[in-house]
């Protein structure tokens, strides 16, 4: 087949077909792959809840609240055993020392921390990355089984009871501030409010 | 030239991240670790063999003035598709990669190889160059994410070799990525003498 | 206040090539002479300049409404590949000199992947047009402060005597690596300034 010329009309021509082709193509894979895009995007949220509450039968998925405070919306999963309320899980998120941090943190009916998982973060490889094992069970700074009601979360070195991750002490209040207003945001939920400085005491301080 | 040798090609003489020193910010930006460094050249390897199969089939319907546009559009479609993909069917692979993904559209391998190779063979030899290049491209950073991995972390394909305390974490981080690489084309210029 | 912030972090402490990744092509390839770098640098700063501005509009005014989220990236270069050539062809008829100092660098950006890098990151961020323009600006003066300096390290280079294996490029990444490793100093630095500011 011989070569086509670069005249005008060949040249609008084919740009043409050839968009026109493309983006036929692209509405079509779109089309396709929408389902099992939301599918796949449902599986991480399910996989997350099913981590951090121990046990429950409902879909909290599909059972939320969202809160806000201080300006910022926090979502409430909630979930349920044998129709019995068995805690809920709060997505929470706080700036972290490369960016945001997100977490979905897991709370019994007690307000005790059952488990978390680090949804999001950019924080520095190796170092700040430690928080998505280092606060679990097990961990060096755990922080399973604990409650928020008793005052906010603090590192050790602002006096509080948890020991921050080696050479990572920004990423570690940024953590357990997002712990600490996913707490308010739960009990916002259940209708018991927390007083104020619970959530303010959780600001960044700027010592290091 | 037949089939095999441009598939060889690609990988050892004109291996792109070694030898012709093209497609830079993916091989430096995704390459933490083994396996990112190998999903990184999987999916440019995809877009690079589709790209070239369709650019070499359609090569004498395009008007030489505009050849680069048209090449591009085809390149960006694929990169879509591959996009859409990956969101569908490995979201965490897609979490990590994150922006690279849409920026292999503008990977100079892949209108380097349309230009170079795909507009002027048949489809059948520019889907072994489109393979050997890609494989080539997965190669080197799969090689150059294990590097990384081992020196900072301890661990290759995220088996522990030696205990994560000695590693140097400068490797995991950016200024790690130029050093390694650095080294290893000096390597590599070594054994070419050789 | 807010947009002193972005601008140091977008210059030091995320580098759009010694800590993003961004644009290392033009980085490696145009740093032998400092003239030419700082050149770049100029040619970059401009198109990226008008590439944000004019990608976000796109995104707003066409993408959004109409749902066609898929045909970003597609949409994204076509722009980006149309302007550079358009500027390429405004310069030329109405300002020679600058056409002069910025022509030849021109082709070369539509394929710097930091044009496209940040046009996506202005939209993945959700940043507003004011912010994302600034950011861009920004962004694109922490590319030309890394290609200066480098530019300046590699002319000394020049004049070592350095092993045969590491002699080109091979050196030339050792030393970007020394370089991030020096702007890896300014990380924590928007933290600092941050709680300064009362932010």
């Amino acid at each position: 087949m011989k070569k086509l010329e670069s005249s005008l009309k060949n040249m609008l021509l084919c740009l043409a077909v050839i968009t026109i082709v493309s983006g036929g193509l692209l509405a079509l894979v779109n089309e396709k792959t929408k389902g099992p895009i939301e599918e796949a995007n449902k599986q991480t949220l399910q996989a997350g809840l099913k981590e951090v509450i121990p046990d429950f039968d409902n879909n909290p998925a599909e059972d939320t609240a969202s809160v806000v405070i201080n300006g910022q919306t926090y979502i409430v999963y909630k979930a349920y055993k044998g129709g019995q309320s068995a805690g809920a899980a709060v997505e929470s998120s706080a700036g972290g020392f490369g960016g945001d941090l997100k977490v979905l943190v897991g709370f019994d009916n007690d307000g005790k921390i059952t488990n978390y998982r680090l949804l999001a973060h950019s924080e520095t490889p190796g170092l700040g990355s430690k928080a998505d094992t280092w606060f679990k069970k097990g961990g060096k700074g755990d922080i399973t089984g604990m409650s928020p009601a008793d005052g906010p979360l603090t590192v050790s070195k602002d006096g509080g009871q948890i020991d921050a991750i080696t050479a990572s002490t920004i990423t570690s209040r940024a953590f357990l501030n997002a712990v600490n207003s996913a707490y308010a945001a739960y009990m916002q939920q259940a209708g018991q409010s927390v007083p104020a400085d619970a959530v303010s005491g959780a600001s960044i301080k700027s010592d290091n | 030239m037949n089939n095999f040798k441009v598939l060889i090609n690609g990988i050892v003489k004109e291996n792109p991240t070694f030898v012709l020193l093209l497609g830079m910010c993916p091989t430096l930006g995704t390459t933490s670790s083994a396996i990112n460094g190998m999903g990184m050249g999987l999916a440019t390897a995809f877009v690079l063999i589709c790209s070239n199969v369709a650019i070499s089939a359609i090569k004498n319907l395009v008007p030489d003035m505009v050849r680069i546009p048209a090449f591009v559009v085809v390149i960006a479609s694929f990169v879509t598709v591959l996009q859409m993909l990956m969101q569908a069917y490995v979201p965490d692979l897609y979490a990590k990669l994150g922006l690279f993904i849409p920026l292999i559209v503008v990977n100079c391998i892949l209108l380097g190889r349309a230009e170079a190779f795909a507009s002027k063979n048949g489809p059948v030899p520019s889907f072994f160059d489109g393979l050997g290049i890609g494989l080539g491209f997965t190669i080197a950073l799969t090689l150059l994410g294990a590097v990384r991995e081992l020196l900072g972390t301890g661990r290759i394909f995220d088996m522990q070799v030696y205990p994560e305390e000695y590693g140097m974490l400068t490797f995991v981080l950016a200024p790690g990525a130029f050093i390694a690489l650095g080294f290893l084309i000096a390597i590599v210029n070594r054994l070419k003498k050789a | 206040m807010e947009y002193v912030l972005i601008f140091i972090t977008a210059i030091f402490v995320n580098n759009i090539v010694l800590s993003q990744f961004l644009g290392i092509c033009p980085f490696l390839g145009v740093s032998k002479k400092v003239e030419t770098a700082a050149g770049m640098g100029m040619a970059v700063a401009f198109v990226l300049v008008l590439s944000t501005l004019v990608t976000y509009l796109i995104q707003k005014l066409l993408l959004d409404p109409f749902d066609l989220g898929y045909l970003q990236t597609i949409a994204f270069i076509l722009v980006i590949a149309a302007l550079v050539q358009m500027v390429e062809i405004i310069l030329k008829k109405v300002s020679p000199a600058l056409y002069q100092a910025l022509g030849v660098f021109l082709p070369l950006i539509t394929t710097n992947c930091c044009i496209l890098g940040v046009a996506i990151l202005v939209i993945q961020k959700d940043f507003d047009l004011l912010t994302g323009v600034i950011y861009a600006f920004a962004t694109a003066l922490g590319f030309a402060l890394a290609l200066i300096i480098f530019a300046g390290l590699r002319e000394q280079l020049a004049l070592v005597n350095i092993p045969k294996g590491m002699r080109g490029m091979s050196i030339a990444l050792v030393t970007a690596g020394l370089l991030a490793m020096a702007f890896m100093g300014f990380s924590g630095v928007d933290k600092g300034l941050q709680t300064a500011l009362g932010m």
